[in-house]
């Protein structure tokens, strides 16, 4: 078994004539966390849209503990599909909660209508199993796991509320809680604390270390550099749609050898 | 007489009521259908639906009403028989396709009134596309478009009275017969007092649904 989880290679993804990402190419360790920067247009949110499926990309593969879950030009058929996008797993900057559902549903719903198809699936092949007493069981089981979840989040009082009776940050602990419950190999942040005010990105920046301490990877893109210097465990940044910089975050910060990555933060410091 | 008018009047009533109650059963799934058909990527599905839109909704209904009773006649297949049930049969037909264009066009607005983001965070938790129309958009859907649809649906009530033209006896054909037979004129007025009872009852109806759709925001 090896360590590395992801293997990104080349990848390259163009909008009409602008070639947004131009030969992505990077791998991560299981455990591994990994943070990208870089300016306003560089490709970040295009890369984690790739990850997660959202986009397609032209060129390029994407392996998940060695298994090929994409290759550029390959059909996938609509199984096959959701398979893969099940190894990611995006936390949105505009959280995208679902406001018709409680917080608690929020994030019982897609495993709850995975587990389910499962089960039935199981259940047709094994006609002696009891799908309706094993389904009632699984709810409850995912029930549990979604609590857990809510609670280590910090919003245990909060499962009967909706989403638009939450702050922002809040409402952004729960969309990682439910991103947590598909239970992803790779869990990506895109600007997680974007859309916050700035006394709400402590509590959203707070459960993303505590993940990192619960040994998940994750991907963050994210601007706020000392958030990013404290919890990754390597740093990507980004300029143009290529990899400009890569390395350790005492590398990348402390001695950034390409001229864009001095530049670019530099002027990250001034306004931080 | 004014019970007998009135037991007239409610049969008239009840054709009414049948041909609005099987108007919105066929219509309010095509819409859907069409709608689909409307937001297709595909050219060979999109661009026939929207021609179908333009022609329901730039024609009167009377004109199509008239068109899908005659015109298999014309053609030799009088599929309607002579009948008030075929009559009315082709009233249901033409009525659930002209309402079904108009639907359509609500629910598309419906559809694309719900934010990008609410589908893609669904994609990314694996959910299928069936489930991510049924289990996430389509309330939001439903939230948005209660007006129009409420608007389109008490207009539906009062163009059955359209009905008459091919002679159905629907509530104000058979207050108007009152008029031509017995020279009499107030039934003519009375079925305006159904007419708007039966409006009253939707407009409580939809003001429930409202009010069921108001425990969330957004
Ligand atoms: N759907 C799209 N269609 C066309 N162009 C797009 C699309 N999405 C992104 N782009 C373009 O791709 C480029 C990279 O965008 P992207 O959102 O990946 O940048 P980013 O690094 O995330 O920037 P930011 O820091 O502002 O979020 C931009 O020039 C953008 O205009
Ligand atoms: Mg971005």
């Amino acid at each position: 078994m090896t360590d590395t989880i992801l293997e990104v290679k080349s990848l390259r993804k163009r909008f009409g004539n602008n070639e947004v990402l131009r030969g992505i190419t990077f791998s991560l360790r299981r455990g591994e966390v990994l943070v990208i920067i870089g300016s306003s247009g560089s490709g970040k949110t295009t890369l984690l849209r790739c990850l997660n499926f959202l986009e397609t990309a032209d060129e390029g593969e994407i392996l998940v503990n060695g298994d090929s879950v994409f290759r550029a030009g390959e059909k996938m058929t609509a199984r096959q599909l959701r398979e893969s996008i099940l190894h990611f797993g995006l936390v949105f900057q505009s959280f995208n909660l679902f406001p018709q559902y409680s917080v608690l549903r929020n994030v019982t719903l897609a495993p709850s209508l995975l587990e389910t198809e499962r089960l039935r699936d199981a259940c047709r092949a094994d006609p002696s199993r009891d799908f309706k007493a094993e389904r009632r069981t699984m709810l409850a089981d995912v029930n549990r796991r979604a609590e857990e979840l809510i609670r280590t989040v910090g919003l245990g009082e909060k499962m009967k509320n909706y989403p638009f009776q939450l702050s922002g940050g809040q409402q952004q602990r729960v969309a990682i809680a439910r991103a947590l419950a598909m239970s992803p190999d790779i869990l990506c942040f895109d600007e997680p604390t974007s859309a916050l005010d700035p006394e709400l990105t402590g509590e959203v920046l707070r459960v993303i270390r505590g993940l990192k301490n619960s040994d998940r990877t994750m991907i963050v893109v994210t601007h706020e550099m000392e958030f990013a210097r404290g919890v990754a465990d390597r740093v990507i940044y980004m300029a143009d749609g290529v990899i400009e910089e890569e390395g350790t975050p005492e590398e990348v910060f402390g001695a950034p050898k390409s001229e864009k990555a001095r530049a670019f933060l530099a002027s990250s410091n001034l306004k931080g | 007489m004014f019970i007998s008018v009135t037991t007239s009047l409610l049969g008239g009533l009840a054709v009414s009521v049948r041909i609005f109650l099987l108007t919105l059963l066929f219509a309010l799934p095509l819409g859907l259908v069409i709608c689909f058909g409307l937001m297709s990527r595909f050219r060979v599905i999109s661009v026939p639906c929207s021609l179908l839109v333009w022609i329901v909704r730039g024609t009167p209904l009377m004109l199509q009403l008239i068109s899908f009773f005659y015109i298999p006649g014309i053609i030799g297949q009088n599929i309607w028989g002579g009948g008030e049930a075929g009559r009315t049969a082709a009233t249901v037909v033409a009525f659930s396709l002209n309402y079904a264009c108009y639907f359509a066009v609500i629910y598309k607005g419906g559809i694309q009134g719900v934010p990008v983001g609410q589908r893609e965070a669904a994609q990314v938790l694996g959910l299928t596309r069936s489930q991510i129309f049924f289990r996430v958009t389509l309330l939001q859907m439903i939230k948005r478009i209660v007006h129009p649809m409420s608007n389109e649906i008490i207009t539906l009530v009062k163009d059955t009275s359209l009905a008459r033209i091919i002679a159905v006896y629907e509530l104000t054909f058979t207050g108007y017969s009152f008029m031509k037979s017995d020279g009499i004129v107030w039934p003519m007025f009375y079925t305006g007092v159904f007419y708007l009872l039966f409006v009253g009852i939707l407009t409580v109806l939809f003001g429930r649904l409202e009010k069921r759709l108001d425990y969330y925001q957004g």
